[in-house]
């Protein structure tokens, strides 16, 4: 099913959590909202779920306004980011919950509501925990339960709110990769707020950016790392190097250096700023292309990969991310001057890019 | 490390709790008992079959009986409202719940005289109309229900801030309605301060004397509840039947520990047995 939300407007007292906000999720895909605290996701997927109310502006269901429509009636299944599971239930009980509370004239029958419940439960891999109470269950497992719990009513739509958030940072990688497979098989409309890219990136079909109450940027999360639309979306996705300089043309100028650009450079400005990931920049003992110039003050040779900081004279270090064999072929030794080059910036006057 | 204090400091704790205990409840309690029962079984019984205690017994569980439900609806719907809506004046409404606590009980005896007794114009107006309030039966209850009325808030409110609106919204997002939610996630999950509010608000519903003996009017057989007619036997030197009646109190006490320690060990006894059968279906597993 198909959501649609247009123009919504919530404030809280004099903070405004969504500012005209219109976004349209596709009919079995995977969304991420991603954005810092307070950026106003919660409060959108609170809306779409009926949690919460918007001032102004409409969420549509499958074309239909839904705006006004309790919680109870939009079918829609929210996981909690503490999992919010009935405590004084088991396990069972709490998958049943949604099924049992329904009007006699469309309840399951018990035998039914036990066939459905251990489905579900051999779904999540957990149902040999039938009997436990949630205080007995991992972070980990209360997390599964809870989406097994939202599953049992057949939603339309799937809601999570930060759902590994709480958990600690391998089960979260497992658990994200299982609710991949599970979408891919189930294809159920989920929208999942979340505050950690990589987790965004990984998961989800198509990302929105999210910051101040309003969307930066929407597409897929390749689309979104390589071509951030502002200098927000660039930062958060995340390490970069900034490099305060001009366009002039058609190329960039840093200081004494400059850096071509391809044709998308336009006229001149005054200002720009050049945004450049740590692996987009490479390291020479040549000033030609080269884009700043300083000297080698760390190597943290960790892993695959070796990070090495060049300080410039007067400036920020700038973080440099090369791979093992370009960093044995360099022969890099601390102390030492050298120059960075960049392989791709992207460069924004004010919130523009260039 | 040593986390935990010494012998003898353990030892000195327990020994003086038991020593605080004994001396300031299990003695007193042992001696009511001992003194209802001085004179013989019979004379005990003889006491309180006797028609001025009957009815004193019969006036104290009516007035409870009003006031305990009373004040659990009451006390259910200001924490609801307290803990879960956000309004103007949320936290005078909080200390106004507090004020019983605050007032003397005899003082708030006497705010009911001063409304409803003769010289007042509702009372003026009950009076014309034959319906006596103040030295009858709903005075009484009035007073009871007065003095007791914040203990199910009182316990309630901090209980549902803490745990949160979360599973409620679950619930409702999973089909349930307002009232299934109440009922099937709400209550059951606040169920011991609940019923802790209203054991203490039935044993000061019992209990209390001081607001209500200023509204009662003393009149025996007909305005006594058991703590008043305790004094008036006392006060005539009749230390067997005020002691008979002071243990009837403690007894309904007594009891409602005990319904309490029940329900409590038999929910217990569910959380082990689901524990021991998740311990062996993941032994099972392995």
């Amino acid at each position: 099913m198909s959501i649609e939300i247009r123009n919504i407007e919530k404030r809280f007292g004099n903070f405004t959590a969504l500012d005209k906000v219109s976004l349209t999720v596709e009919s079995g895909e995977l969304l991420a909202l991603l954005g810092p605290s307070g950026c106003g996701k919660t409060t959108l997927l609170r809306i779409i779920a009926g949690l919460e109310q918007p001032d102004a502006g409409q969420v549509l269901f499958e074309g239909r306004d839904a705006t006004h429509q309790h919680v109870a009636e939009r079918q829609v299944g929210f996981v909690f980011q503490h999992y919010a599971l009935f405590r004084h239930m088991t396990v069972f009980d709490n998958v049943a919950f949604g099924l049992t509370v329904r009007p006699r004239k469309v309840r399951p029958e018990a035998a039914e509501i036990r066939e459905r419940v251990m489905q579900l439960l051999k779904m999540v891999q957990l149902d040999w925990l039938a009997d436990a109470y949630p205080a007995q269950l991992s972070g980990g497992q209360r997390q599964r339960i809870a989406l097994a719990r939202s599953l049992a009513v057949e939603p339309r739509v799937l809601l999570l709110d930060e759902p590994f958030g709480a958990l600690d940072a391998k089960v979260r990688k497992d658990l994200r990769r299982w609710l991949r497979k599970l979408h891919d098989d189930m294809h159920i409309t989920s929208v999942f707020v979340t505050h950690d890219q990589e987790e965004a990136l990984e998961v989800s079909d198509r990302v929105v950016v999210m910051d101040h109450g309003h969307i930066e940027q929407v597409g897929r999360p390749d689309d979104i790392y390589e071509q951030p639309a502002t200098p927000f979306v660039t930062r958060f996705l995340g390490d970069v190097n900034l490099f305060h300089g001009r366009v002039e043309d058609g190329r960039f100028t840093h200081g004494d250096f400059a850096h071509a650009l391809d044709d998308r450079a336009g006229a001149g400005t005054d200002t720009a700023v050049a945004y450049v990931r740590p692996h987009d920049l490479d390291l020479a003992r040549a000033r030609d292309g080269a884009l700043a110039c300083g000297t080698v003050e760390h190597i943290h040779a960790v892993g695959p990969l070796v990070r090495v900081e060049v300080v410039p004279a007067g400036g920020d270090a700038i973080e440099v991310v090369l791979g093992k064999e370009r960093f044995r072929e360099l022969a890099l030794v601390p102390g030492e001057q050298v120059y960075v080059t960049a392989r791709k910036l992207a460069v924004f006057s004010g919130d523009y890019a260039i | 490390m040593q986390t935990t204090e010494s012998r003898p400091v353990r030892f000195a704790l327990t020994a003086l709790t038991l020593a605080f205990l004994g001396v300031f409840l299990v003695v007193p309690l042992a001696a009511v008992f001992w003194e209802a029962l001085s004179k013989g079984w019979d004379l005990y019984a003889a006491a309180l079959v006797e028609y001025e205690a009957w009815q004193a017994i019969k006036l104290t569980l009516i007035a409870a009986a009003i006031a305990v439900p009373l004040n659990l609806v009451f006390g259910v719907a200001a924490a609801w409202a307290i803990a879960r809506f956000d309004f103007r004046g949320k936290s005078l409404l909080t200390t106004l719940i507090d004020l019983p606590f605050s007032v003397s009980p005899v003082v708030a005896g006497l705010m009911y005289v001063l409304l409803f007794g003769v010289n007042s114009a509702i009372g003026g107006w009950l009076a014309a109309h034959d319906i006596q309030i103040i030295f009858a039966v709903p005075g009484i209850v009035l007073a009871t229900v007065f003095v007791t009325f914040p203990f199910v808030a009182r316990e309630l409110i901090p209980l549902m801030q803490a745990q949160g609106q979360e599973e409620e919204q679950a619930a409702l997002v999973l089909g349930a309605s307002g009232w299934q939610t109440f009922w099937r996630v709400t209550l059951p999950n606040v169920k011991w301060g609940l019923l802790y509010g209203v054991i203490l608000t039935n044993a000061r519903a019992m209990g209390e004397f001081g607001a209500v003996s200023v509204v009662s009017g003393h009149i025996r057989g007909e305005t006594n509840t058991i703590p008043l007619h305790v004094e008036i036997l006392y006060n005539e030197y009749n230390f067997v039947g005020a002691f008979a009646c002071a243990s009837i109190l403690a007894l309904l006490a007594l009891v409602t520990l005990a319904v309490k320690t029940y329900v409590e060990w038999r929910i217990e006894r569910q959380h082990t047995a689901s524990l021991i059968r998740t311990q062996q279906a993941r032994e099972a597993l392995a």
